[in-house]
């Protein structure tokens, strides 16, 4: 038996080593979190801003810092439809968190649950784009749900009639490349602003098969389908509906008209 | 130094840990759609390759048979994991795209049979330069993968146009197959054939004799 082999240098080796490692490791994670955290605020206002359609093209992060300071973060209650800013420390919330708390969130019924998502947050985070004056000029609210084989990260920008959308995009899918993995080209954004949401009180915009026919009546409630991905078609539809539907910011928008928000 | 040049050149064709040694093949599949994950994939792999060889070998003398493989692990998943958080600070972009796969490294059998088959039996200079060279041996087929995946699957190159693409008014169809991971097999199989059949002595010697079909005589 050689002396590495006995069970005390084999302890001795496995404890240096483990404490030598987890320094290592520990150091590392704690030296570059400050960058790390950096990168991800950047990463979500540079998804914020995309959605909304206000990036610029190669946008820096000063760019984006700029931009972003005409934008105020608010937090508003799903069930009144109405600000709740107090209700949550806006440094510390994670709705995507929230909505997983049974504190926080509640569970849909299979019925309301038309983009999958099981449970939802009470308090959403959305962002208000303001001119000077503090008139609204942009809503954007955080949207997902269910496509073909992943849940669809996103935000909508709403004008400031709360009706008109101003553009769509998502951050975070794993929808197929090629096919449901185009909701990503710019082209196919390209179809959602100017759309309208609401006919007679209902969410009625959804993708259609094939391209929309301009001369249609229903033209302005239609998004072209994507080609080869009915299922993720299908899944943005369901999404858009929740979400701006009753069980999502559809109480907060009518309440925003109305000036009651 | 001759020997120092073998094995850093060794793995590119003569020795590939993809092609001959047919390691590695899950990331190589994963993270091949575009150039530029690729690229860092293949830095990351390398790194850690050559740095986990050489730490394992310089305590090689003293690593206990008994807990041989989890100390090895334990330096690797330790390496593993500062590479990911450097990406995580600076190619924040990119170490979003490659996600798990970076984690995944861990249990790269490049790395594990680098370590196990090299590192304990060199120093730790070679296991260096053995690391290096199969980190760039892994690099060359993945490259090639990527190479034809991005510029017929979506007509780029690093994320510059080559082919416009229908989609974007241009004229080129973008083959799907070729953005989904089974198309990364058909390449690979591709490259081991073309190597093989330059380098035959690459070519395993056939374990037994496919037997003819059976036929039914006639009036049996």
């Amino acid at each position: 038996m050689s002396s590495n082999d006995r069970t005390s240098k084999t302890l001795v080796v496995a404890l240096a080593l483990c404490i030598v490692c987890s320094v290592i490791v520990s150091a590392a994670v704690v030296i570059l979190k400050p960058i790390q955290e950096i990168n991800k605020t950047l990463d979500r206002k540079r998804n914020i801003l995309a959605a909304a359609g206000m990036l610029e093209k190669n946008a820096t992060a000063e760019d984006i810092n700029r931009q972003f300071s005409d934008i105020n973060t608010r937090v508003v209650d799903l069930n009144t439809g109405k600000f709740a800013d107090d209700a949550v420390d806006l440094a510390r919330y994670d709705p995507l968190k929230a909505a997983k708390d049974p504190d926080l969130s509640e569970a849909l019924t299979t019925k309301q649950d038309v983009a999958k998502i099981s449970r939802r947050e009470q308090y959403a985070v959305v962002y208000l784009v303001e001119n000077p004056q503090g008139d609204i000029e942009k809503l954007i609210l955080p949207i997902r749900g269910y496509g073909l084989w992943s849940t669809l990260y996103g935000f909508i920008a709403l004008e400031s009639d709360g009706n008109t959308i101003a553009g769509l995009g998502f951050y975070e899918h794993g929808e197929t490349p090629g096919l449901g993995g185009e909701i990503d080209n710019p082209r196919w954004k390209a179809f959602w602003p100017g759309k309208q949401v609401y006919r007679d009180g209902e969410v009625e915009i959804g993708l259609v098969k094939g391209s929309v026919d301009p001369a249609s009546i229903d033209a302005p409630w239609e998004v072209d389908g994507l080609a080869g991905a009915t299922l993720t078609s299908k899944g943005v539809t369901n999404l858009v509906h929740f979400w701006l539907g009753k069980n999502g910011f559809e109480p907060f928008l009518n309440n925003l008209q109305a000036g009651e928000a | 130094m001759q020997a120092i040049k073998e094995t850093l050149t060794g793995p590119i064709f003569k020795n590939n840990p993809i092609a001959l040694q047919i390691l590695g093949v899950c990331s190589a599949l994963a993270v091949t759609s575009s150039m530029k994950v690729t690229l860092v994939m293949c830095v990351a792999l390398t790194v850690v390759t050559a740095f986990s060889g050489m730490f394992i070998s310089s305590i090689r003398a003293h690593i206990p048979s008994s807990i041989r493989i989890i100390v090895q692990m334990v330096i690797i998943a330790s390496l593993v994991i500062v590479v990911d958080q450097f990406l995580k600070a600076y190619a924040f972009g990119i170490s979003k795209q490659l996600s798990v796969f970076v984690g995944l490294i861990i249990t790269n059998c490049i790395v594990m049979g680098r370590a196990e088959a090299f590192a304990m039996k060199n120093p730790p200079m070679a296991s260096f330069v053995d690391g290096i060279g199969n980190g760039i041996g892994y690099s060359v087929v993945l490259i090639a993968v990527a190479f034809v995946r991005e510029v017929l699957g979506s007509g780029k190159l690093m994320g510059f146009e080559i082919l416009p693409l229908v989609t974007d008014g241009g004229w080129y169809v973008p083959n799907g197959l070729l953005l989904l991971p089974p198309s990364a097999f058909f390449l690979i199989g591709g490259f081991i054939w073309v190597l093989r059949s330059v380098r035959k002595d690459q070519v395993e010697a056939t374990e037994f004799k496919l037997a003819n079909h059976a036929t039914v005589r006639e009036g049996a």
